[in-house]
């Protein structure tokens, strides 16, 4: 479930020549140019007159992925409610690094946003390095989740709150996973002139729209699972 | 114009000399909508008849009062794929992406669907998936918890078949999952110019409804049956009492996409009926705006009915009672609909044939299921009857009478479309009447089985219920043999039924004004703008340039 | 109004509903009843109409035209938003009062009157449950579902039930009888506190009109009060494993003489003498 839709940049023109053949035909027979979609990846989505709708579908797929998130917190919540543990059994949860964590992850989103800044005004170098930058800061929240993870005095099996702690949080552990990833990739692009420019600005949009996500989550669980 | 590319003629479209040609089309990784959507039918008939075998293996077991056809917990194994397999594999994939992918791009006048690569792997999703679930029965080791699971019965039966299990279902969610974000951008981001969305057929209403459904809910059940997974391959405790979990947590868990999802399974019938009935009826669709409302209150609904499979499991009066509140309400818009659709008949002049049969007999099948749904709305009424074949007489009511049936009206309705052929009426009326009575025989009788002591998901059973029984197990025969027509019609007359036109019921919505079957880019020149898509009865509409010519 | 009187008439005498053996029984009928009058006419109208429009509408050979252009009528659309909605809240708050009656919306959880075992008892039972809210010495374990006894003064007998794959246990806690069978006094209210041992089952008595799931780690209480005489089946509404279907017991209603010289005969001596026909049955010392 915590795979995403956004088509790879290198696959992007993998529309076959009939199809390519049939764009320029019905292109041509309609002025407007309104109606193809065939090859929305491949950096047509201005052309068509229905604005590019990619990152429209990432959206929803994020809602999607949200409602993942929205199960688990009320599982957590009505376990919270329903099954209190015995004396004993609430952990007190360490607030320093989880906050830390929290200041680290908010960061790296201003840091992404100012990488996008950066390609709408050209600078394409950067862009790069806030792209760096982002991912430095998600891999050390990681990292931080790691050192957490491991200072903890309970297990994935001891009773049921320590399950439904690991659960979510290792689920949004791999989703900054596959979102540093990410940026990784679209960092790595940017080293060859053109992939990532102020032209074809989705992969990098989309990208900076994920991690957005995953940050608001982490929000929700620090309050949730933290806080309360 | 440089349509002298594709003259209109016999032969075979130009296809990219990279993609297979002809019917190997239908075995690659197309990304046509129409193939896909042709893909998504096969595909679900073929599994249609893997859950019918297994429902006959059910009913057999049923003739006699005591369990003797076959070892219990292959019993059970057989139950659990029925369920799962049949609305995983056979009803969501064909009502959405069957005849959703097929039809939304024309009746928004696009091409394709948004995301045609999308596209292509949520059906191929399908495949691996149910091909993993049927083989955990042939290596012995099935799901034997019902296709619902329940905990702490999951974590005790074999672990692999339910593992197996929670991974098959998780790709089917998966799938279906990309198939609502699709539809949900096509409809609202692909509409050609000119086209408002209050203009668009009935049906495309009907699937960004269920898309919405899709989306909001399916991803629950997905993050449950992790977790379930979690309880079974790790032991943690998230639903094991034995462990301090909660068993009732993963019932509500697991009810808030399984509600959702019996929506996800009607209304796309819904709008396939509404596609249907005014061009039988040569009469336009009864009351669109209030049909619209009606979709969404459903949506709102549907989110909000999930504990109504709870009612004995331990849920708090109050509790109880808002979910009898709530779910007696969706009979109001369903209602709505029901009456609609009736007004549209009204004053029309309507052809009995394969299609309209169909229509007719869900309405009848889904109104008589809807009436015992509102009973079991009801808690006092639904303590006595809960797990009881009263309840598998109302879903098989509405998920089959209701369901099914329009899938079949549906089939024979855009037959020609897709083949470029008519079916043969004379089969498909046979086929009618053989599944109307054989489903009715099948399961009226089941309501008294369970009103009278007959609890559900078992092999044995009271001897005092043999003949009911029997009788039941007969109807069930006759669906069995009604696929015969069926099959037999839908074969020869790819082959050798008359060549149906473009439009051989002179319908007025935009997939009907092209070829049959259509080209590659669903129509020759710009898509047609049709803003009265139900516009019988009035002076015809003046098509938008370029609308292809018969 | 024709079917009115119809469905009127078909919920008064078709008779679909197995012998009504408890208080609630009656209750529950009258709703079954009204519930089959409404859906009866219900259907009927809906079926004439379809098919009255099917005879009458039905298009003649050769006649190519359209129907009538009609795309909606408002006045007839609010009426038939208006009248379902009523009916349908009309059912809603009728269920209601018979859910009221029936003792669902009493609270389960502040009886003293029939207090549950002991604690340690449950503890003992239970076993396995340590993630169950127990603070120690706090009073009568939480109900978590069910329906309490409705009025009943201290004259109620007590029942505590244990579901296991595959039969149900039944244990009087005041005469300390075990037994695979559950008998009862007609006419007295009867509380039975359920537990499950192993995975979720279901208490049902088609006859009583009653049915309340039974789940490990969350007692039950379920009240009736039998008023006919006989023998009624027991069954397990919840699948809970292969032998799902066999798994049944009987409830033995009998006058009240029968019941007590029953309870002699079968209370325990100094050790229990164990009546059940299933196994493992912790034994109390």
């Amino acid at each position: 479930m915590t795979s995403s839709s956004v088509p790879s940049p290198i696959s992007a023109s993998a529309a076959s020549p009939a199809q390519a053949a049939d764009l320029s035909v019905a292109d041509a027979g309609a002025k407007q140019g309104a109606e193809v979609s065939h090859q929305a990846e491949a950096g047509h989505g201005e052309e068509e007159g229905h604005g590019d709708f990619r990152l429209f579908g990432l959206a929803t797929f994020l809602v999607a992925d949200g409602m993942t998130f929205a199960g688990f917190f009320a599982a957590y919540l009505t376990f919270r409610a329903v099954n209190p543990l015995a004396e004993g059994g609430n952990y007190e949860l360490e607030l320093v690094l989880p906050t830390v964590n929290t200041i680290l992850l908010l960061l790296s989103s201003l840091t992404f946003h100012r990488a996008a800044k950066a390609i709408h005004q050209d600078r394409t170098q950067a862009c790069r390095n806030w792209l760096l930058v982002t991912a430095a800061l998600g891999f050390t929240f990681l990292g931080g989740q790691m050192v957490e993870y491991f200072s903890l005095p309970f297990g994935l099996t001891d009773n049921l709150f320590a399950s439904t702690f690991y659960a979510i949080t290792g689920f949004h552990g791999l989703h900054v996973t596959l979102g540093g990833l990410m940026i990784l990739i679209i960092w790595w692009q940017s080293r060859q002139g053109g992939r990532v420019t102020k032209a074809n600005l989705f992969p990098l949009e989309a990208t900076e729209l994920y991690w957005h996500f995953v940050d608001g989550i982490w929000v929700l669980l620090y309050g949730i699972l933290y806080l309360l | 114009m440089t349509l002298t590319l594709f003259p209109p003629t016999a032969t075979p479209e130009p296809q990219a000399p990279l993609q297979p040609q002809g019917w190997l089309r239908y075995f690659s990784f197309s990304v046509d909508h129409k193939v896909i959507g042709l893909q998504y039918l096969v595909c679900g008939f073929l599994f249609y008849f893997v859950g019918g075998a297994l429902a006959g293996m059910i009913r057999t077991e049923l003739l006699t009062p005591l369990s003797d056809f076959m070892p219990r917990e292959t019993y059970n194994e057989v139950l659990t794929l029925h369920g799962t397999v049949m609305i995983f594999l056979w009803i969501v994939p064909v009502v959405n992406g069957a005849f959703g992918n097929y039809l939304i791009p024309f009746y928004v006048g696009a091409r394709d669907m948004a995301f045609p690569r999308l596209n292509a792997v949520a059906f191929w999703l399908i495949p691996p998936a149910g091909l993993l679930l049927i083989s955990s029965y042939f290596i012995g080791s099935a799901s034997q918890s019902g296709w619902t699971a329940y905990p702490p019965l999951s974590l005790t039966t074999p672990a692999t078949g339910q593992v197996i299990w929670i991974l098959s279902v998780l790709l089917l969610g998966g799938s279906s999952i990309f198939g609502g974000i699709n539809f949900i951008a096509t409809i609202l981001k692909l509409r050609r110019p000119g086209l408002k969305l209050l203009q668009l057929p009935m049906f495309c209403w009907a699937l960004l409804g269920t898309s919405i459904l899709v989306v909001l809910s399916t991803p629950v059940l997905a993050g449950t049956l992790v977790l379930l997974s979690f309880d079974i391959i790790a032991h943690t405790g998230f639903f094991n009492p034995a462990l301090g979990g909660n068993a009732v947590v993963y019932q509500h868990l697991f009810w808030f996409y399984s509600h959702p999802a019996v929506y996800i399974m009607v209304l796309p019938a819904f709008g396939l009926v509404s596609e249907i009935l005014p061009v039988h009826a040569r009469k336009p669709l009864f009351g669109y705006i209030t049909m619209v409302y009606s979709i969404m209150a459903i949506v709102v609904l549907g989110l909000v009915v999930w504990a109504h499979h709870m009612f004995t499991s331990g849920t708090p009066p109050w509790m109880r009672l808002f979910f009898t509140i709530a779910t007696s309400l969706i009979a109001v818009p369903t209602g709505i609909k029901f009456f609609n659709w009736l007004a549209t008949l009204w004053g029309g002049k309507i052809a009995l044939n394969s299609a309209m049969l169909f229509s007719c007999g869900f309405i009848f099948n889904f109104v008589f299921g809807g009436i015992t749904g509102v009973a079991l709305a009801q808690v006092p009424f639904d303590i006595h009857v809960h797990d009881t074949y009263f309840v598998v007489a109302h879903f098989h009511y509405i998920v089959y009478g209701g369901t099914v049936f329009v899938i079949f009206g549906s089939v024979y309705h855009w037959y020609p479309k897709f083949t470029g052929r008519l079916a043969n009426e004379t089969l498909g009326r046979l086929h009618f009447v053989l599944t109307f009575i054989g489903f009715n025989l099948c399961f009226a009788p089941q309501h008294w089985l369970g009103l009278n002591g007959m609890p559900r998901r078992v092999a044995e059973y009271d001897p005092q219920f043999t003949f009911v029984n029997q009788l039941s197990s007969v109807g069930a025969l006759l669906m069995a043999i009604s696929t015969l027509p069926f099959l037999i019609n839908m074969i020869y007359s790819a082959f050798a039924g008359e060549k149906a036109g473009d439009n051989p019921w002179r319908a007025l919505t935009p997939e009907w004004l092209t070829s049959s079957p259509p080209p590659v880019e669903n129509w020759k020149g710009p898509a047609p703008l049709v803003t009265h898509p139900y516009g019988y009865g009035e002076a015809p509409q003046p098509q938008a340039v370029g609308a292809s010519s018969p | 109004m024709v079917l009115v009187l119809i469905g009127l008439w078909v919920g008064q005498n078709v008779n679909l509903l197995p012998i009504d053996a408890s208080a609630n029984a009656p209750v529950y009928d009258e709703l079954f009843q009204v519930l089959f009058s409404i859906g009866t006419s219900l259907l009927l109208g809906i079926m004439g109409l379809l098919i009255y429009s099917l005879i009458r509408y039905r298009r003649l050979a050769g006649d190519t035209g359209d129907g009538l252009a009609i795309e909606g009528n408002l006045p007839l659309e609010i009426f038939w938003t208006a009248v379902p909605a009523i009916v349908v809240l009309f059912i809603g708050i009728y269920s209601y009062d018979i859910y009221e009656r029936m003792g669902g919306m009493a609270p389960l959880n502040d009886h003293s009157v029939h207090a549950m075992h002991n604690r340690a008892d449950q503890a003992m039972e239970a076993g396995m449950v340590p993630g169950m809210a127990m603070e120690a010495g706090d009073g009568p374990a939480r109900v978590w579902a069910g329906i309490s006894p409705t009025g009943a003064g201290a004259d109620v007998v007590k029942v505590d039930v244990t579901a296991m794959q595959f039969a149900f246990i039944f244990r009087y806690p005041e005469s300390g009888i075990i037994s695979g069978e559950l008998h009862v006094p007609v006419g007295q209210a009867v509380a039975l506190n359920m537990e499950a041992k192993d995975v979720i089952h279901a208490f049902w008595v088609p006859q009583f009109r009653l049915k309340q799931d039974v789940i490990p780690g969350q007692p039950t209480l379920l009240s009736f009060t039998a008023t006919k005489e006989g023998r009624y089946p027991i069954i397990c509404a919840e699948l809970c494993g292969p032998y799902h279907g066999g798994m049944r017991s009987t409830v033995v209603v009998e006058d009240p003489e029968s019941y007590s010289a029953w309870v002699t005969k079968n209370s325990p001596a100094p050790l229990p003498v164990s009546v059940s026909p299933a196994n493992s049955v912790p034994l109390q010392s």
